[in-house]
């Protein structure tokens, strides 16, 4: 209760101006993730162009996490979503569907896809419609392998296989395009941010823009970046997809979420993934 | 359908003549300033029960963005809204019952939501279930647990 002495008899107005304030007070910037001594992660930097003037750093949601998290995420060990990536690795090398091929019968290893978590979600020309990682590895399925019953779109193997692509690109820099062709979702996904949602009409920007570094209740808000995703939480144990997180915020407003796989979350990821522009892979980050 | 309206119909006024006084959130009259100066259910507010429905995660769950030392007893409160001692101070009864009804009356654009509003949302669920709200939306909060929190937040003239 330190604010009260130092907010005591200051006018209603000063306090509600203090209030809406980003509190990074006891948030501890600075800090430097580097995953097993050698995986250099950039956990917070300058804003990519289009969110000028909004922040003055974006940062990793690693930021906002305890030590004792954050610690967690720094070695491969400590990680428990590394379990998962590992069941990712065996699922990669194992032969499915009709045409007897296995994800490594055309990507020879998993190191082979390093690049992909950082530009994706991206346009795909032969579909004509913007892709996800999750919607990528459904495509390889259906139309490569003759898999008869893929994985669903947020089921315990995609996640895996997510994981584990994202792993493989720990450290690289997420640059997703959103002009060309993806711009439409791109404004689709924007519109989405910034819609008051739910009964408690809340956006995705009243809590993860103008509150970052707050307290809502016993979580501190980060700024609702997408970079560590699939990520593990201590809460789930157990790893979840970017849907699965964006479903949660909008049940949170008291409101009806869009379908996971959906068209709108789609867009909504390539947008939040673009706020992200400048940060690095870190999936499967460690949260709470 | 016509009869299932009718029945409906019906009920809303067993309801109501049951609690005449309680006004609907539609009903509610707002100043200009956001000034809400009936009380919504006529009964005075218990201000022991309004501490509990504030600090509760099923209830109004204020805590979840305002600190208040009076409950210091209680864990996690949140840093989202300003602190709120000595906030009877600050706040006349009727301003406090229209922030809890709409503070967007008060606070354009306010992230504070509306405890007593039953329509104009953008995908309205029913309650956290992630289902579409039902067509009988009920406010967050009652008539009568708004009155009860005002209680609350009169007891507050201490910084
Ligand atoms: C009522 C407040 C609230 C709203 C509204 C909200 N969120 Fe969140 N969100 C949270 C909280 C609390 C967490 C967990 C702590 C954190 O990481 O910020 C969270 C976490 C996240 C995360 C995980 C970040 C990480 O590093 O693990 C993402 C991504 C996210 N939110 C995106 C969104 C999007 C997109 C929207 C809008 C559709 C949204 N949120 C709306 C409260 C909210
Ligand atoms: C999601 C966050 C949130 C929740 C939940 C919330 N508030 Fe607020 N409240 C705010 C913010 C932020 C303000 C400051 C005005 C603004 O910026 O909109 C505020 C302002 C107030 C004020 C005026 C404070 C002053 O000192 O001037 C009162 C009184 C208040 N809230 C009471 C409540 C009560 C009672 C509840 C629960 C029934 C509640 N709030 C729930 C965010 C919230």
């Amino acid at each position: 209760m330190t604010r009260k002495a130092l907010l005591g008899g200051t006018s209603a107005a000063i306090l509600a101006v203090l209030a809406a304030g980003v509190g990074l007070a006891d948030i501890r910037t600075g800090g430097e993730l580097v995953i097993n001594g050698e995986i250099a992660i950039v956990t917070e930097t300058e804003p990519p162009e289009h969110l000028a003037g909004v922040f003055d750093t974006i940062y990793s949601g690693w930021v906002f996490r305890t030590d004792e998290t954050r610690a967690m995420q720094a070695d491969d060990f400590d990680n428990p979503g590394m379990l998962y990536v590992e069941q990712g690795i065996e699922a990669f090398n194992t032969a499915m569907g009709t045409e007897g091929n296995s994800c490594a019968s055309c990507h020879e290893n998993p190191e082979s896809l390093a690049g992909v978590r950082a530009t994706y979600p991206q346009w795909d020309e032969e579909h004509g419609e913007v892709q996800t990682v999750e919607m990528q590895i459904l495509e390889c399925q259906t139309e490569r392998m003759g898999v008869a019953e893929p994985y669903g779109y947020d089921s315990q193997e995609m996640r895996n296989m997510v994981a584990l692509i994202a792993s493989v690109g720990r450290g690289q820099t997420v640059n997703v395009a959103m002009d060309g062709p993806a711009s439409e979702a791109w404004e689709l996904g924007r519109e989405i941010y910034y819609t008051q949602y739910g009964q408690m009409e809340l956006s995705c920007a009243q809590c993860h823009e103008n509150n970052y570094g707050n307290l809502i209740r016993a979580d501190h808000l980060s700024q609702g970046q997408v970079n560590g995703f699939p990520t593990y939480r201590l809460k789930n144990a157990n790893i979840v997809s970017i849907h699965n997180r964006f479903r949660g915020c909008i049940r949170d407003t008291r409101g009806e979420p869009y379908a996971v796989g959906s068209p709108e979350f789609v867009a909504l990821e390539l947008y939040v993934a673009s706020r992200g522009n400048g940060l690095t892979v870190e999936g499967p980050a460690v949260r709470n | 359908m016509k009869r299932q309206m009718l029945m409906a119909a019906g009920i809303a006024l067993a309801a109501t003549s049951v609690q005449a006084d309680v006004i609907a959130p539609d009903d509610v009259v707002m100043s200009e300033y956001g000034e809400v100066f009936e009380s919504l259910t006529g009964v005075p507010g218990d201000a022991a029960r309004g501490a509990e429905i504030f600090a509760s995660r099923s209830g109004g769950n204020c805590l979840a963005c305002h600190a208040v030392s009076a409950l210091s007893d209680e864990p996690w409160h949140g840093e989202v809204g300003p602190v709120l001692d000595g906030v009877a101070t600050r706040w006349e009864e009727p301003a406090l019952r229209g922030l809890l009804v709409n503070a967007d009356m008060t606070f354009p654009d306010s992230i504070m939501p509306a405890f007593y509003k039953v329509s104009g949302f953008t995908r309205p669920g029913d309650a956290f279930t992630t289902r579409p709200a039902p067509a009988d939306l009920q406010p967050i909060l009652e008539g009568q647990q708004i009155e009860d929190i005002i209680a609350f937040l009169m007891t507050l003239t201490d910084y």
